[in-house]
């Protein structure tokens, strides 16, 4: 369960991380570590919790109803949940790409601009910058650089998801979660958003919950498969696609179940 | 592979309904029509007898024959837009505060609260307009009598209040709460969420809203006629709202009471309602256009 291949120290550290809505446990016990640099797959059958551990990772539970999270989750070694901790600040660091994307009803410049210029006054100049750059790294830009003051909505639904991407990239977050971010896609979207992936990869820890196996194994150097709540096996993406040490991991990527 | 036939009795049903259907909406349309259709007949033999000079008029002295309909129709328009002017803000917060920022437990207290508000009475809003709120414009004005268009204008504000306030909600309702998820994802704070995401999405139903509550206050007539003064006065300059003020639906009901049924005087009370449905019309029509632009330009493609 524990991993030995990545040197280095921990972005994000998960301790005994369990989190209730109501009385029903969503997740477990979760004990993980996420590295910078590295694409940690988090993938399992329906209901097992991805989402909700995805949504912890940013405080995005704290918006639940009646939700309860026990355990501690540590960036860069900071309780997340500290009361000096800014969970206006934290999203920025650990922004998060949902799997429906939901451009806001806005142009698309502004969708890219609006989480900047939440924070602080920029310039147009930078603004005009960071929404290039932002557009490039998730492999957009050239197709909506001439109609930028245009609908967002008016996109197709991959170019939305890769919107939902780069507005997230403007925040210039250390931390990327993506939340099934090609369910919804055709097999080419699907792989403009794993090629902007893998390049993000090495500015940022990016974990995602891919929409099926075979995209865990693709883009993953970490994977953790969780069941029912529960983590079932952590590690090296190659060793748990090829020989997982759990029967249940094996059973469900060869298809047997789930 | 042959594909089944729908049978024969369904295919009926489903014909009748439409046809149903189609009729209720036909009938809506129908009996607006109708009404434009009944004003024009009785108002129509106006327009021969009195000039349209006459009509154009500042002053309106019936007992003379002076039909100037213009310090009515204004006089309409001010009141209403006093009270959407203070209503609007207060409406849409209110909104924003049951919708967004209570807690359960108060939205359930507060949503029927409003409800109640809705149902009282005008004449009784008109008993609380001559006797708390007329002596305190009075008193803070300063103004000779306490019968004024403020007066008409706060009593017109509180009654088209839950109006929007109903209306708003159900608007803000219907954002999507994916849209505050994103919003909230991006770092905004609440706040930030309610003002640059969830407003501006819920716009169109939050126009709807305060269209309503404009036909609440144009068309409201007994709490204006107690409490608005009633005098036919052009309501220009800036102490007009410290003035009294007489509104088309005062005018109608006041007077249609007192004059010979055929008499010039009666179809020219048909005109002023006739004014009053074309205004009401031009307002709605202002606000659908606005809703119909923004929604051509904001894209027209809607969420998966």
């Amino acid at each position: 369960m524990n991993n030995t291949a990545t040197p280095g120290k921990a972005k994000l550290v998960l301790h005994d991380v369990s989190f209730y809505y109501g009385d029903q446990p969503a997740v477990r016990q979760i004990n993980l570590r996420i590295y910078a640099n590295e694409i940690l797959a988090i993938f399992g059958p329906a209901m097992s919790g991805k989402s909700t551990l995805l949504r912890i990772l940013n405080r995005l539970s704290d918006l639940a109803e009646e939700g309860r999270l026990e355990g501690e989750v540590l960036l860069d070694g900071k309780n997340i949940h500290d009361p000096d901790v800014s969970v206006i600040q934290l999203r920025t660091r650990v922004g998060i790409v949902f799997a429906v994307p939901v451009p806001l009803p806005l142009s698309i410049q502004e969708n890219v601009t609006y989480g900047p210029l939440l924070g602080r006054g920029r310039s147009k100049g930078e603004l005009d910058e960071l929404v290039e750059r932002s557009l490039r790294a998730a492999a957009l830009w050239d197709e909506v650089k001439d109609r930028l003051s245009e609908s967002a909505t008016a996109l197709s639904g991959g170019q939305q998801q890769r919107l939902c991407l780069a507005r997230v990239l403007a925040l210039e977050p250390e931390v990327i979660l993506l939340d099934e971010p090609c369910s919804g896609l055709d097999p080419i979207s699907t792989l403009k958003v794993e090629k902007a992936l893998l390049a993000l990869k090495e500015s940022h820890s990016i974990v995602i919950v891919p929409h099926n196996v075979q995209q865990a194994s693709r883009i993953g150097d970490k994977a953790a498969f969780l069941l029912m709540g529960e983590l079932v096996e952590y590690g090296v993406a190659e060793q748990i696609f090829t020989r997982p040490k759990d029967p249940r991991t094996d059973d469900y990527i060869t298809g047997r179940f789930g | 592979m042959e594909i089944p036939a729908v049978p024969k009795e369904v295919d009926w049903r489903e014909f009748a309904v439409e046809q149903l259907i189609r009729l209720m909406g036909v009938s809506a349309i129908g009996l607006v029509l109708l009404i434009f259709l009944f004003l024009i007949k009785e108002g129509g033999p106006a327009l021969l007898e009195v000039p349209l000079s006459n009509l154009m008029g500042q002053r309106w002295y019936p007992t003379f024959d002076i039909y100037g309909l213009a310090p009515l129709i204004l006089g309409s328009l001010l009141v209403t837009a006093g009270a959407i002017a203070i209503s609007l803000p207060l409406g849409v917060a209110t909104a924003v505060f049951i919708g967004e920022i209570a807690p359960e437990w108060v939205r359930e207290i507060l949503k029927p609260v409003i409800e109640i508000i809705a149902g009282i009475p005008s004449v009784v809003v008109g008993f609380i307009g001559l006797q708390i709120v007329s002596p305190l414009v009075r008193e803070f004005t300063g103004a000779p009598t306490g019968l004024t268009a403020l007066t008409g204008v706060f009593l017109l504000a509180y009654m088209a209040l839950p109006t929007i306030i109903s209306i708003a909600e159900d608007a803000l309702d219907a954002v999507p709460q994916s849209y505050r998820n994103a919003a909230y994802a991006l770092s905004a704070t609440e706040w930030q969420t309610i003002w640059r995401v969830v407003l501006p999405a819920a716009r169109p139903g939050i126009i709807t809203a305060v269209m309503l509550g404009v036909g609440r206050a144009i068309g409201e007539t007994m709490t204006v006629m107690m409490v608005a003064g009633n005098a036919a006065r052009m309501p220009l300059g800036l102490d007009a709202l410290l003035r009294p003020v007489r509104t088309m639906t005062a005018t109608i009901a006041a007077e249609m009471g007192e004059v010979a049924r055929g008499s010039t005087h009666y179809h020219v009370l048909f005109v002023v309602g006739l004014a009053l449905f074309i205004v009401t019309f031009a307002i709605n029509l202002a606000a659908a256009m606005t809703i119909f632009r923004r929604e051509r330009g904001g894209g027209g493609r809607f969420l998966a």
